[in-house]
């Protein structure tokens, strides 16, 4: 279960393991840059195509008799 | 003992027509569909182009034809004005209820079915465009891919799995509800606020799922009331000697394709498992509703599930668990059953998700809905100050499954892909080769004018004579390519092909 998953997951042995974990959070931390910029490009995006009354859409949205 | 998990999607969408004052959707659905008919119909509309009706006569349950059937009068089918059409890729296009509905063919591994659901997107996509040549000015209709209004009513995406009947269902309950419980942490297509009886809209500002507010039991045979975790309906469209049918009606639809691959992959291994008795150790859940919720409302993914045997796991932990098992089930039983190499693909993705689930959720953006949409919600919710309450992030929620290419969220996100886009664009027109989908399919695409009607186990052909002939299809593993391509390819006409089918019936379509 959830301890057992931990154990052979979580931290173990030293060194090696170390240097891999410090490559990989810089890899990561790249990632997320890129995320973040991905996402702020989208958002510019988002301004211009979201429904321009977005009250009145959101009210006029109803889906009845489903299934 | 396993049987091969064929498998589909049957999906709902939500519809909306602008322009005009107290729109009525079923009208609206009828002419979205229509003018997707219609345009199909005209020349340089496409292959095959049907015009065919769905034939309602499986659904009478004392019909049980083996064997070639001359039936002296026309099948009920259509008796109501709504439409009911089989289309030349093998699905079904309809209204059911106030929506659009499209059953995908029946698909015999998940990557095929991420294919044929994209491809219905595409078809959806096309039908809005056909009805906007028909419509006035300043009228639209407009489709979405989700399931729920943000008002308390939802529509649904059911799955469909093959299964063998005499699994006794005592062991499906027990097993694949603490699969469909736990695998909203991938399902989930994300939902801003909570439609649960009786609690404040914004109690839960962002959840991962569209559906889970709206279910209240462990087992039933309701759909649209006290919605059932897992569904009794028992209507196999099979040989009901031999298998079942499992109607999964809690999912959420997604437009992520991973999501989507990781949806059917992960539940036909499942259900496999449960048939082959190698769950049958595995934990169960003391209150699958209440962790239903549960899950779904917990982002943060740490939410502890009270087990049968008091423990307490998370889903992430039980979905490791199974995991686990479906990766010993593959290497100790093969891939054949559940999907074949395709199955290695998706316990591949399997662990990718759930690792990164576990360490960093935000690296799974265009890889599962939930964190996608949430992504994009929070991004803007902090650019422009709003409250989590903010009407616009509502909109932005619903705009996420808005299938208009202009103006989808989803579209934007550049997700990853599982399918090639032609392969897509085939499969609009083209059924599955490898499951019975084929010869309905292309039996649509040759001889349009001499279906009378079809359905998931038979087709109604007319050969020109005083009387119709049925031809069943009990068995969904035939009816392939390899079983029927060379003789729906060598027969001119359908009088020859049902004749040289009566000669040998065995041929391809039955066992």
């Amino acid at each position: 279960m959830a301890e057992q998953e931990k154990q052979h997951r979580g931290t173990a042995e030293p060194s090696a393991q170390d240097v891999e974990e410090v490559g990989a959070n810089s890899a990561a931390v790249e990632q997320a840059d890129e995320l973040k910029d991905q996402i702020d490009g989208l958002l510019d995006e988002i301004d211009e195509v979201l429904e321009s009354n977005a009250e009145e859409f959101v009210k006029s949205y109803i889906q009845k008799g489903g299934e | 003992m396993a049987v091969r998990k064929i498998l589909g999607i049957e999906t709902e969408f939500g519809i909306a027509q602008r322009g005009v004052v107290d729109p009525n959707p079923i009208t609206a659905s009828s002419l979205l569909i229509n003018a997707y008919l219609s345009r199909r119909a005209e020349p340089g509309g496409g292959p095959g182009a049907p015009r065919v009706g769905w034939d309602f006569l499986d659904e009478t349950p004392d019909i049980d034809i083996r064997g070639f059937a001359p039936i002296g009068s026309l099948a009920p089918e259509v008796e109501t004005h709504l439409v009911n059409a089989v289309l030349t890729n093998g699905a079904r296009y309809y209204v059911d209820h106030a929506h659009p509905e499209l059953s995908i063919p029946e698909c015999a591994d998940a990557r095929a079915a991420v294919r044929w659901d994209r491809a219905a997107e595409m078809i959806l996509v096309d039908s809005m465009e056909a009805a906007d040549e028909i419509l006035p000015d300043g009228q639209e209709l407009v489709v979405y891919k989700n399931n729920s209004d943000g008002k308390g009513n939802s529509y649904g995406c059911h799955e469909n799995y093959l299964m063998d009947r005499s699994t006794p269902f005592g062991r499906i309950v027990q097993h694949a509800t603490t699969h469909l419980v736990t695998r909203q942490v991938f399902t989930g297509a994300g939902k801003v606020g909570c439609e649960a009886p009786g609690l404040d809209r914004m109690a839960v500002p962002f959840q991962l799922t569209q559906r889970a507010d709206f279910f209240e039991e462990e087992v039933g045979l309701e759909t649209t009331l006290k919605r059932p975790i897992i569904n009794t309906r028992d209507e196999p469209h099979a040989d009901p000697l031999r298998y079942r049918r499992l109607h999964v009606i809690v999912g959420d639809a997604n437009l992520c394709e991973v999501a989507t691959l990781l949806k059917l992959g992960t539940t036909a291994i499942v259900l496999a498992m449960v048939e082959d008795g190698t769950l049958d150790d595995g934990v169960s859940l003391a209150d699958p509703v209440q962790a239903l919720q549960r899950v779904s409302w917990d982002t943060g993914l740490s939410a502890p599930l009270l087990l049968e045997d008091g423990r307490t796991a998370t889903a992430l932990d039980l979905q490791w668990e199974l995991l686990e098992s479906a990766q010993k089930y593959l290497l100790e039983q093969g891939d054949e059953m559940v999907g074949g190499a395709v199955a290695g693909e998706v316990v591949g993705r399997w662990e990718g998700v759930l690792t990164a689930l576990e360490s960093s959720p935000s690296e799974l953006f265009g890889v599962v809905d939930w964190v996608t949409k949430r992504s994009l919600l929070d991004g803007y919710r902090e650019r422009h100050g709003l409250e989590v309450e903010d009407v616009r992030l509502a909109a932005m929620d619903l705009q996420y499954h808005d299938l208009r290419p202009g103006r989808s969220l989803f579209a934007r996100v550049g997700a990853e892909r599982v399918v090639d886009l032609d392969d897509v664009a085939r499969a609009v027109e083209d059924p599955p080769a490898d499951t019975r989908a084929y010869f309905r399919g292309r039996c649509l695409q040759r001889w349009p004018d001499r279906v009378v009607a079809a359905n998931w186990d038979s087709m109604l052909f007319d050969t020109g004579d005083d009387t119709l002939r049925r031809v069943p299809m009990m068995e969904p593993t035939r009816g392939t390519s390899d079983h029927v391509g060379t003789l729906l390819d060598e027969c001119d006409t359908v009088a020859e092909l049902l004749d040289r089918l009566s000669e040998n019936p065995m041929a391809g379509l039955d066992d």
